[in-house]
């Protein structure tokens, strides 16, 4: 998976999650659970929609890799 | 109209999803209503066959208003066979919390037709002065309308709006308890979309028709309706002109894309703005009426933050639990043994509630806050628990509720930890008599036994009312959320 594809396939997700929410408000390096308010429940959708178009299982120690979108690239690029 | 939420004065009926005739069955989602904070879908409170709509599609009503009559007992349906004219209705049941007495106004005259019923001829090519009509005082219902189309072009009738699981879908071969319609497909013309959406449409001359929905069960959402709208700019431009001296020459699209920006903007302003008097409302009646004290508690999570830890391991990502599941399943196994906290205050009386449904407080990102419940809180299992409360937080963010989620909670669970402050100190949400708060989840120094550790807590508050409970009977609610947490296998 090549980098814009990663980015594509977490702004797709998001849009699922958090239909108000746009990628485009969250700066390098800020969580985004602080820039776009997300809760413990929409961060979970977020990793669920990850699983369902990816296939991977992301266990839950991962999830701090997952808080920005640079961290969010990088899994999805490093894990296929 | 029912009152979908304490703080809701007035609904739109969006659309319809039955027809008179239609038999429907208790539970039934039977229309959708637009209030200022969602979308809803109104379930029926009673089993029986529709008479009348008597509100339209697009009518704004206050609550209490009749939307439709009702024929209680059900005429023996015919499977398979075109609705047909409802039994001569006996009984006139009316609709949840309306102060209107039953067997209300006569429709008009039967040559007045709805403008359903209009739109639907026009579409279908026709001519209504033709029918007899099979309704009440022998109006034209879009059964008839229907009828009449199928035997003009000789084809099968059309098949009826598929409602969520009313008996008449299940003669066109779908069974009752499917929960699901199916988006697109040739029983619905129904496509679903969040209420941004819509207005967004609305304002931008876009057929939500014809879209595709990217949004959760393919529902249409704000992307969806932007693009269309991009991709028709130049027509967009000339149905909506913007007047900019300045800028003569400019580009079609430069304009178009003015008209949409102006549009969103001033639409959700004016939806803030409803929506933040109606909150204020009934906030203000709450501080009014209501006389609070509260109550807070720091509650050591360690045990249930370990044994959620150890639980998720085992658990594949899309049945994972959360924290704010184990606080809710606290809450509500409390409630049940503090029954002061749960319940409604109805004209200066308590009226406690054997059934614990939980609201929870979600914030939208547009502004506001919404309280749908969840049924039973206390009965369900943790993961049913965490499978509904997953669905109601993705519904409420999409927009879509039902009208049962609105319009009961007992109790209200408040978690605004996860914004990161340490309590929660809130107003209780009229007519019920109690609000419980989680604060942020962080590690702080504990005493215990004499030594000093590290432990997860969280502050734990109590708003409740005085006219129904004091302080002893709040702290005793406070503790036992306490100790219920402490034995998270046991929720």
């Amino acid at each position: 998976m090549t980098n814009d594809d990663a980015r594509q396939l977490i702004r797709s997700v998001l849009r699922q999650v958090a239909p108000e929410a746009d990628l485009d408000d969250v700066g390098a390096g800020e969580t985004l659970q602080e820039a776009l308010d997300l809760d413990s429940i929409d961060f979970l959708n977020f990793v669920v929609g990850l699983h369902e178009k990816t296939g991977l299982e992301i266990p839950e120690r991962d999830y701090p890799k997952l808080s920005t979108v640079e961290g969010c690239v990088a899994y999805l690029t490093q894990a296929g | 109209m029912p009152s979908l939420g304490a703080d809701m004065e007035f609904g739109t009926v969006s659309q319809w999803l039955v027809k008179a005739g239609d038999e429907v069955h208790r539970g039934d989602v039977v229309a959708v209503v637009e209030t200022e904070k969602s979308t809803i879908e109104v379930e029926i409170f009673e089993s029986g066959v529709i008479d009348e709509l008597v509100v339209h599609e697009g009518e704004q009503v206050p609550v209490g208003a009749v939307l439709a009559h009702l024929t209680a007992r059900a005429p023996a349906a015919v499977p398979g066979a075109p609705p047909g004219p409802p039994a001569r209705p006996e009984t006139r049941a009316r609709p949840a919390d309306t102060g209107q007495v039953p067997g209300a106004p006569a429709p008009g005259p039967p040559t007045v037709h709805s403008p359903v019923t209009r739109h639907l001829a026009e579409r279908l090519g026709v001519d209504l002065a033709t029918l007899s009509g099979s309704g009440p005082s022998g109006a034209v219902t879009r059964a008839d309308v229907e009828r009449a189309a199928s035997r003009k072009t000789d084809k099968a009738p059309r098949p009826g709006q598929a409602g969520r699981g009313t008996s008449t879908v299940a003669a066109e071969g779908r069974h009752p308890a499917e929960p699901e319609v199916q988006p697109g497909s040739p029983a619905s013309d129904r496509v679903r979309s969040s209420p941004l959406a819509r207005r967004l449409a609305a304002d931008l001359g876009v057929d939500l028709s014809a879209l595709q929905g990217t949004g959760p069960g393919k529902s249409v959402i704000e992307h969806d309706v932007r693009l269309a709208a991009a991709t028709a700019a130049p027509e967009a431009t000339v149905a909506a002109p913007v007047p900019e001296a300045g800028a003569p020459a400019a580009e079609p699209e430069a304009r178009a894309a003015a008209t949409v920006a102006a549009a969103t903007v001033a639409a959700a302003q004016d939806r803030q703005a409803t929506m933040r008097r109606a909150i204020g409302a009934l906030m203000a009646r709450s501080k009014r009426e209501i006389p609070h004290y509260y109550l807070s508690t720091t509650i050591d999570l360690s045990t249930a933050v370990s044994w959620l830890e150890q639980a998720n391991l085992d658990r594949p990502v899309t049945s994972r639990l959360v924290l704010p599941v184990l606080m809710l399943k606290a809450t509500a196994r409390a409630v049940a043994r503090v029954p002061e906290m749960n319940g409604f205050m109805i004209e200066d009386a308590f009226v406690p509630s054997e059934p614990v449904h939980v609201g929870v407080a979600i914030s939208l990102r547009t502004g506001g806050v919404i309280a749908p419940a969840i049924h039973d809180a206390d009965r369900l299992p943790l993961d049913e628990l965490m499978a509904q409360l997953k669905d109601l937080v993705g519904r409420a963010r999409a927009g879509v509720l039902r009208s049962s989620e609105m319009s009961d909670p007992t109790i209200t669970v408040s978690n605004l930890g996860e914004l990161g402050v340490e309590a929660v100190f809130g107003v209780i949400y009229p007519p019920q008599v109690a609000l419980v708060g989680f604060g942020r989840v962080a590690e702080q120094p504990w005493a215990q036994g004499g030594m000093l550790g590290v432990r997860p807590c969280v502050t734990a508050t109590l708003s409740a009312d005085h006219r129904v409970s004091d302080g002893h009977r709040g702290g005793r609610f406070l503790s036992e959320i306490d100790r219920l947490l402490q034995e998270p296998e046991k929720l």
